[in-house]
């Protein structure tokens, strides 16, 4: 039925219009302007135009601010490690659990979801000189000065861990509860104690999933503004803190924008490498 | 090494992270209920909460607040949706390519982005950044969590039951109206619930496209987070943590009952 399928054609773009719409209007074009200034020079008034230049990259080289990109990917890549090593057990908990598997998937995702911001001031409320650790350690009389627990990098990496944990545990167990049961039961039928078996035949198998975590984890991470900002306190300057920066007190747009795309295409780059499989898993 | 590994110890293994996970948010909102400013424990009190209540700046960000996200969140279901429904059985690549582009893309250069085309657009426009700016912002990051989540329930539809519709004689609209919507329902509401809780809760892109005088909840939240300890916001905490929670739970709960094999068959 010809008729039928025109309409049906027609419905589907017309479905399709609002998004196609929404996602060009505000995604496509703001990244084109970002492109377009990040070409461009800033005035001494702040405005932007021409020449067209790529000076802005070059500055990018300087070593103050390749050391701001150097020290992003090392805290991003050293969150990345502890969330799976972190993620790995808890994972493989989940997926031997039986009917109990839901619950504990539901327990792992719910605070992902439900406050990154909250979850970020709780740790504020633990470490801080007046918070609770330092609170209760002066009580016992362990220490006399507070310890400086908050505003320092470590502070940063362990909030990254805190709020990227549920993007290592859900890939993982996703691979974990497609791995085939009866190679495990092969393995331990031709001797293999338990702990054999986890290291030889299940680790292996799970390294689609940790590929998947890694890069689902290491990506926000790496362009992470919040945690920085919040627990890093104003001395941690990484590239989400620069780029923020350059935006608001500084008002260097151009340069601004320079740093967001190369942010940008080091996200494309390793998503290309490494990700061959979509972030479905995560909804 | 063996005794590292046995995995008897995968159980305790698993109450120590999920104490990780939980522990600081029950501490904060344990402290909620301290009568003291400070944090030590002095007797239990309601007094944070009836200053919560009491700040009209709070009840200002939670009023755009909740504009704000009930606003993206009607316009990102419907668009999300319906986006999620035209890809289902011929997909497009470019499209799809860009939902995921928008998954991908750091906050804070989503946040720039769109403050430069803001600021672009609105210096022939004559406007200016306010609470129409942060809804357009959110509807953008917001559509494309609400196509994944629809299109991983239309993925498991059976297409033939709309063609069977469709030659019994029934329109497309009314196939999709009659048949299939019945069936994506739960999801469509499950992804609405994200949708509303990822908007309530953004900071990063809201604080950059929201301009003066359209102050939300969580710019108030990063505010007093920065100036110091402030019982105030332990409450408020625990409040929006209790909240958000729910609607987090009920999502979950539509999304594992529409993934259950039969549930819709009758």
């Amino acid at each position: 039925m010809p008729s039928n399928s025109d309409a049906s054609s027609r419905l589907r773009r017309l479905f399709l219009a609002p998004s196609w719409l929404v996602l060009v209007s505000l995604m496509v074009a703001p990244l084109a302007i970002v492109l377009a200034y990040s070409l461009l020079t800033r005035s001494p008034y702040g405005s932007i135009g021409k020449p067209w230049s790529l000076d802005n990259y070059s500055r990018l080289a300087d070593p103050l601010y390749l050391a701001i990109f150097l020290r992003s990917v090392w805290i991003a890549a050293a969150a990345t490690l502890l969330c799976l090593l972190l993620g790995f057990p808890l994972a493989l908990f989940i997926s031997r659990s039986g009917e109990r598997k839901n619950l504990y998937l539901t327990l792992v995702i719910l605070p992902f979801w439900t406050s990154f911001l909250i979850r970020t001031y709780s740790w504020m409320f633990l470490l801080r000189d007046t918070g609770l650790i330092n609170s209760i350690l002066l009580r016992l009389g362990l220490i006399h000065q507070p310890l400086p627990l908050l505003y320092n990098y470590g502070a940063v990496l362990l909030g990254l861990v805190y709020g990227y944990l549920p993007f290592a545990v859900l890939p993982l167990y996703a691979t974990l509860e497609r791995l085939d049961p009866s190679l495990l039961e092969a393995s331990a039928d031709l001797g293999a104690r338990p702990w054999q078996t986890l290291l030889r035949v299940t680790l292996p198998l799970a390294a689609p999933g940790f590929l998947a975590a890694s890069v689902l984890i290491f990506i926000p991470c790496l362009g992470a503004y919040l945690t920085p900002d919040l627990l890093g306190g104003g001395k941690t300057v990484l590239i989400g803190n620069l780029i923020n920066n350059q935006f608001t007190t500084a008002r260097d747009w151009p340069f601004g924008s320079a740093a967001s795309l190369v942010l940008m295409a080091i996200v494309l780059i390793l998503l290309l490498l490494g990700l061959h499989r979509r972030g479905e898993a995560l909804l | 090494m063996k005794r590292l590994l046995a995995l008897r110890w995968l159980p305790v293994y698993a109450a120590g992270a999920f104490a990780f996970l939980y522990l600081p948010l029950l501490v904060l909102a344990a402290f909620s209920f301290n009568s003291s400013k400070f944090t030590v424990w002095q007797g239990f009190s309601l007094r944070w909460y009836q200053a919560a209540f009491a700040d009209t700046q709070l009840s200002e960000a939670t009023a755009n607040s909740l504009i704000i996200a009930f606003t993206a969140t009607i316009l990102s279901t419907a668009i999300g949706a319906a986006c999620a429904y035209g890809l289902w059985k011929r997909t497009n690549r470019t499209l799809l390519g860009v939902v995921y582009l928008t998954l991908v893309t750091p906050e804070i250069v989503t946040g720039v982005s769109l403050l430069a085309f803001f600021e672009a657009f609105f210096r022939y426009l004559h406007a200016r950044l306010g609470l129409h700016t942060v809804i357009l912002a959110h509807i953008a990051f917001s559509v494309a969590y609400v196509v994944l989540v629809v299109l991983a329930r239309l993925r498991t539809l059976d297409a033939r039951l709309e063609e069977a519709a469709l030659d019994l004689g029934a329109t497309p609209w009314q196939a999709f109206r009659e048949v299939t919507l019945p069936s994506i329902l739960p999801a469509v509401v499950a992804a609405a619930l994200l949708a509303f809780t990822v908007s309530f809760d953004d900071y990063v892109i809201t604080s950059l496209v929201a301009g003066v005088g359209s102050e939300t909840l969580p710019m108030v939240i990063y505010a007093l987070a920065r100036r110091g300890v402030n019982p105030v916001l332990n409450a408020l905490s625990a409040m929006i943590f209790l909240g958000l929670g729910a609607l987090v739970l009920i999502s979950q709960a539509l999304t594992r009952r529409a993934e259950t094999p039969g549930a819709d068959t009758k």
